[in-house]
């Protein structure tokens, strides 16, 4: 085949759903043997189209070529048979099968089924580009990135060629991302092509040989990945000049505020969650927590909101004047009126905090609904906070009676945040707050919280990408399998040897 | 206690067909992630479309061929299942229908056409008693294999049933095969568990969906035919079916949504149902309500077993009494 003919051409695609155009017009190549980033910030339509290359959707207008030739692609069965793979951002897989029965779902060779003969075929794929994965364990044995991996395995098992990728990278440790990026130039060198979807800039730079920009369901540019940098990609991504420094100011007069001690929680049938976690929570500074998901940072999170029933240990709440208050055994809305506020974006973004089919006001309500002697709620007061928080946050609304489920992530997230500070809390206790939100979003968040150290908040800030905390706090607590791993400085500390804390207990052997 | 074993069993065993017919049907719907509360309809309409094929051609000709006999009541019930599970797979597949609310609706409307039908027979046949008899076409079904009499108690406990409940044994047999062991069963569980999986698979989820469906109505209403033509000698009176639907529901989470399982337990459930006949004489008869509640006491006890142990192989398919559609958000 030429290298010039490209492995996929989209021309003029385009996508509504309703109303509301995802994708407007979009042209895009893809070489054979390159890896392609895609960028481009929240509802700017890549995943969109991205569902249109395998499948999922079907382009409204537009053409697309495989191999120079005009294809039509109505179903995944056509994408895989155009040696196209997807791997989703949320893993299509059956948690109740094994490795091996995943990756060969749907696929008929006429013959009888042979798992075993299949597993001889994973691991030779295993073998050729790095990977390592049990044909006979069950998804939900699994961590995120081995059913990451088998998700991976599955769309090579079919023959893919042009490998979509998105978000892999959103749920991986730095160890786990640098293992995931070796596969993948593994198979660049073998031929392969790659479109990868991610907001990490720094990503985005290591790994890809091109780089297109989407913004509001348009195409804007391509650049090759060698001659571009953070500045220019975020500033083409987002349409206007973005300054991408987060603040982190020196705290001032830090008082402690909350005092955890030897905090041990179970989970069901008697698993420790967390197990002996000490710490200080000092009042104007942002105390981060590190760790791969899953290891205690929600237990944490909901021991001191008094959610989560505690074991054994204690939880202190320090007045500004030294008394000191056991939060422990307390009433979840008691310790809400002391000031400790809990904003947690949970993966869905609506599972806690905020319920969907409710309006803007109502959801404001959630906490306030509770004040005044009067049998009637007050309305009036919500509604202004909703409309407080539409202003000042500029979230993206038609209204304030317009129910949460039908704004963006981004939008919503604004709403619980802003919710939250607008309580006036003195601790502020927040989880994934810029999940899966793009560059501007981000740091709208950021700003926001950093605005609330200064005025002398505490906040513990359990966050994902490691880059963002490394700049964004004070103090790093990192978290591994329930465990204090250690406490390290946010301004001397490496991503490095955070990550090794996430992975090791106390850092391991490769320590110090 | 030989001798009580080989009245018991029998009687066991007879009254657990039906129930393994209903269980294996509803097993198999239920892995296509479909929970049809029809099957207690879709049994009932199987039988009466069994009576009223069995009545025409026992009506209308002189001398019965026994192949037409057995053949046109079969050929009937399954026609008249497969149409209600067509009319399920319609409404919660295609128009995304609420299960719950379809499956309820199904079972009032089985049980209505029944009584109508049945109803309706009963005056033409002109019968004193609110009742049917078809012997002629039961004595096709309830032939029994000749050697079993010679065989003692071996031959009364294993021996002495008709093709039918052979046939329910194979079915549940093979359903549990094509299920566990074939590509087909690997793509249908996979339906039920996540059916948005199974699509970017490139499985055709709304076809699996239908014939999964469709088939498992046409086995359950094989039960009601069973307790018709076999069971009860060939006689339709309405309501006679009683509740053995919801009991065949009951032990498909019994059986942990294994069709294989479902041999013994159904024979067992059968076999609780009527252990209030064999309470000694003299005894208060009101008891027997409390004996015929052991079968859905069982249930409930497996439920909270299963639920203690909550091992992810023994829950229900996840996507169970959910629809699917691949362009939601």
């Amino acid at each position: 085949m030429a290298a010039d003919i490209p492995v996929l051409r989209l021309e003029h695609i385009t996508k509504r759903f309703g109303d509301v155009v995802a994708n407007d017009d979009i042209s895009l190549d893809v070489r054979q043997g390159e890896i392609l980033a895609l960028l481009g910030e929240n509802g700017s339509g890549k995943t969109t189209l991205m569902n249109m290359i395998s499948g999922i959707y079907y382009p409204d207008e537009g053409t697309i070529f495989a191999k120079g030739k005009q294809v039509e692609i109505a179903s995944p069965r056509d994408a895989f048979a155009l040696g196209i793979g997807m791997i989703y951002q949320h893993f299509k897989l059956v948690d109740v099968l094994t490795a091996a029965e995943n990756i060969v779902l749907g696929l008929d060779d006429g013959r009888k089924l042979d798992l075993k003969k299949s597993a001889r075929h994973i691991k030779e794929i295993c073998l050729k580009y790095g990977f390592d994965i049990d044909p006979e364990k069950k998804i939900y044995d699994m961590s995120v990135s081995e059913k990451q991996t088998v998700e991976i395995v599955k769309v090579l098992y079919r023959g893919a060629d042009l490998l979509i990728l998105d978000e892999p990278t959103a749920v991986l440790t730095p160890q786990e991302t640098d293992r995931l990026f070796n596969v993948l130039r593994n198979m660049k060198s073998d031929g392969k092509s790659v479109i990868i979807i991610t907001h990490k800039l720094q990503e985005v730079l290591s790994i890809s040989d091109r780089v297109a920009i989407l913004r509001k369901g348009r195409y804007i540019c391509d650049m090759d990945t060698k001659s571009a940098n953070a500045q220019e990609l975020t500033d083409a991504m987002v349409g206007r000049s973005v300054k991408l420094n987060i603040e982190r100011p020196v705290p001032v007069n830090p008082k402690r505020r909350i005092v955890v001690k030897d905090l041990t929680v179970q989970g069901e049938e008697g698993v420790e969650k967390l197990k002996g976690v000490s710490f200080e929570l000092r009042s104007g500074e942002i105390l981060g927590v590190a760790g791969i998901a899953g290891n205690g940072q929600r237990e944490l999170l909901e021991a001191i909101a008094g959610l989560q029933p505690v074991h054994s240990g204690e939880i202190k709440y320090v007045e500004d004047d030294g008394s000191e208050e056991e939060l422990v055994g307390k009433d979840p809305l008691k310790i809400m009126e002391m000031g400790v506020s809990l904003a947690f974006v949970p993966e869905d973004r609506l599972g806690m905090g905020l319920v969907a089919n409710m309006d803007l006001t109502d959801n404001m309500m959630l906490r306030s609904f509770r004040s005044g002697k009067s049998v009637f709620a007050d309305r009036k007061q919500p509604h202004n906070l909703a409309e407080d928080v539409v202003d000042k946050l500029e979230v993206n609304t038609p209204s304030v009676s317009t129910i949460v489920r039908k704004l963006s992530g981004g939008n919503v997230q604004k709403v619980l945040v802003g919710r939250e500070i607008a309580m006036a809390p003195t601790v502020l206790l927040t989880a994934y707050a810029v999940r899966g939100l793009d560059i501007n979003s981000s740091y709208t968040i950021y700003d926001l919280i950093n605005r609330q150290k200064k005025a002398g908040v505490a906040i513990l800030y359990v966050g994902e990408d490691l880059d963002v905390l490394l700049e964004l706090c004070d103090r790093i607590l990192v978290l591994c399998g329930g465990q204090v791993s250690g406490i390290v400085d946010g301004r001397t500390t490496s991503k490095q040897e955070v990550g090794t804390l996430m992975t090791n207990l106390g850092g391991g052997i490769y320590a110090k | 206690m030989l001798d009580f074993f080989i009245r018991f069993i029998p009687r066991a065993v007879g009254q657990g067909i039906p129930l393994m017919f209903g269980s294996v049907g509803e097993t198999l719907t239920e892995k296509s992630g479909n929970l049809n509360l029809g099957t207690a309809g879709i049994m009932y309409v199987g039988g009466i479309c069994g009576v009223i094929g069995a009545f025409l051609y026992e009506t209308g000709t002189e001398t019965m061929n026994p192949f037409l006999g057995i053949a046109i009541p079969l050929f009937c019930c399954l026609l008249g299942s497969l149409l209600m599970g067509l009319l399920y797979c319609f409404l919660t597949v295609s128009l995304r229908a609420n299960q719950n609310v379809t499956g309820l609706a199904m079972t009032t409307f089985g049980v209505g056409f029944g009584n109508f039908f049945g109803g309706s027979l009963i005056k033409l046949s002109g019968a004193d008693v609110p009742s049917i008899a078809l012997s002629k076409s039961s004595g096709f079904f309830a032939a029994k294999l000749p050697f079993a009499e010679r065989l003692g108690w071996f031959g009364k406990i294993f021996l002495s049933y008709s093709f039918l409940a052979y046939a329910a044994i194979v079915i549940a047999l093979a359903a549990s095969y094509v299920i566990n062991k074939t590509r087909v069963g690997l793509n249908l569980r996979a339906v039920g568990e996540s059916p948005a999986t199974a699509d970017a698979a490139g499985i055709d989820v709304i076809r699996y969906k239908y014939a999964a469906t469709c088939i498992g109505a046409m086995i359950s209403g094989l039960g009601g035919l069973y307790y018709v033509f076999d069971y009860a000698s060939g006689v339709w009176s309405n309501d006679a079916f009683g509740d053995r639907g919801w009991l065949a529901i009951a032990l498909v989470i019994f059986t942990i949504w294994e069709p294989i399982h479902s041999i013994w337990a159904s024979i067992a459930f059968g076999g609780l149902y009527i252990l209030h006949m064999f309470i000694p004489a003299g005894t208060n008869l009101a008891i027997k309500e409390i004996y015929q509640m052991a079968p859905f006491l069982a249930t409930i006890f497996m439920l909270i077993l299963t639920s203690i142990h909550n091992k992810k192989e023994n829950q229900p398919p996840a996507s169970l009494g959910l629809s699917y559609f691949r362009e939601d958000r």
